[in-house]
């Protein structure tokens, strides 16, 4: 009997095994897609990172291979559904005011691009650091008259998507001094600040713990060069707020609210910490 | 109509004769299953892509049938064999009883 467990138990860790093997991906594996972007998906961390991390990895780079392979061609990035569907969006007028977005800023690849590398930003107009959502939503509201779109909903990711999606290949770079350096303060005090009933912080998982498994996911180093993020689990975009309201839930504490000042200032943070690697969004994750 | 739906496909515009090519298909669609039910418990009809074909020159290279488990935006893949040039014609057909169209040329060179 008891020869016969151990057989059994052999047996399946030899079946673990070999389903680990198929799924590592190759950290070293380029990503270029559409043939002609060349994504930075491994460099050195950014200055203020020194003593935390040497090395900064795209999320990308913990990916199996076949997910990384719907990123590496438009046709097969299921994000980019969303973008042509905002693609229309941007080109229709709505509101009051009857503009649509390109009434103002022109052909989005020549209006926006650039745009997604450094936000989350310093607006001096606002007195605050503002994100790409906030600046969508003060146009809908101001200038076109519109409905604010809702801050984590579909419509706003997928013209954040549209937004980033010519942006890729450009390095992250927001800016963290001058102005906007309290801001910057405070989202690095949130990251490293232990929340909810696990009390975990970002920087439990995400910088101590990266690329190891939290039961059956490979954790990242958490940065939010790829978003909005197509996920195969909801089979749509995600924002950078959506999924942090869904990582500080798993500690099972009480969440900011996605838009609210915290997680603005999180996201200039954690946006800052890959300074350097590539706009990805809109990038495919599991 | 299910709203949204937006063919796509790719494939290449020129090919030599006799030569295989891989054909990239991708159709927006909800692919609501019929299984699932709405918060007042009331089962969400089905409306699915339940066919799917591909002909080229009047020839038809593909033809499948979807089942309601497949996940929404349904893509296919597949390979055919260019004889000569010609049109090839997609065509999807919904659950509620339309049908998509879309069609590519291909050039011999």
């Amino acid at each position: 009997m008891k020869k016969a467990s151990f057989k059994v138990m052999t047996a399946s860790v030899a079946a673990l095994a070999l389903g680990a093997g198929a799924a590592a991906a190759d950290p070293e594996a380029d990503l270029v897609v559409n043939g002609e972007i060349r994504m930075v998906t491994k460099t050195d961390a950014p200055a203020h990172l020194e003593g935390h991390l040497d090395t900064i990895r795209s999320g990308w780079t913990f990916r199996t291979s076949e997910t990384q392979a719907l990123q590496m061609d438009d046709f097969d990035n299921p994000g980019m559904i969303f973008v042509d569907g905002a693609q229309e969006a941007w080109d229709t007028a709505e509101g009051t005011a009857g503009k649509a977005c390109a009434d103002c800023h022109g052909d989005v690849a020549e209006g926006m691009m650039g745009v997604r590398a450094v936000y989350p930003k310093w607006n001096e107009a606002a007195g605050e650091v503002r994100t790409i959502e906030q600046m969508v939503n003060e146009c809908r509201t101001d200038r076109m008259g519109a409905d604010a779109y809702k801050y984590d909903g579909g419509d706003m990711a997928a013209m954040v998507a549209l937004i980033s999606s010519v942006s890729r290949g450009m390095p992250v770079d927001v800016a963290i001094d001058g102005p906007a350096q309290e801001t910057w303060e405070k989202g690095q005090e949130i990251y490293y600040t232990r929340y909810g009933q696990l009390e975990l912080s970002c920087a439990n998982c995400h910088e101590e713990n990266y690329d190891y498994y939290i039961r059956a996911d490979h954790l990242s180093q958490g940065h939010i060069n790829g978003f909005p993020t197509y996920r195969l689990k909801n089979a749509k975009l995600n924002t950078v707020h959506a999924r942090f309201k869904g990582c500080v839930r798993d500690t099972r504490a009480e969440t900011f609210k996605p838009g609210s000042p915290e997680f603005v200032a999180l996201e200039l943070y954690v946006a800052s910490r890959g300074n350097g690697l590539s706009v990805e969004g809109p990038s495919v994750r599991n | 109509m299910a709203s949204g739906v937006k063919p796509r496909v790719k494939a290449p515009k020129k090919a030599s004769a006799g030569e295989s090519v891989v054909i990239k298909t991708l159709i927006s669609h909800k692919m609501e299953s019929g299984q699932r039910k709405d918060s007042d418990g009331n089962v969400i009809p089905r409306s699915i892509i339940n066919r799917f074909t591909c002909d080229y020159n009047g020839q038809n290279i593909i033809d499948v049938a979807l089942a309601p488990a497949i996940s929404t935006n349904p893509y296919f893949e597949f390979e055919a064999t260019i004889p000569e040039a010609g049109e090839m014609k997609f065509t999807w057909y919904d659950d509620d009883g339309s049908v998509y169209e879309t069609a590519k040329t291909v050039e011999i060179g």
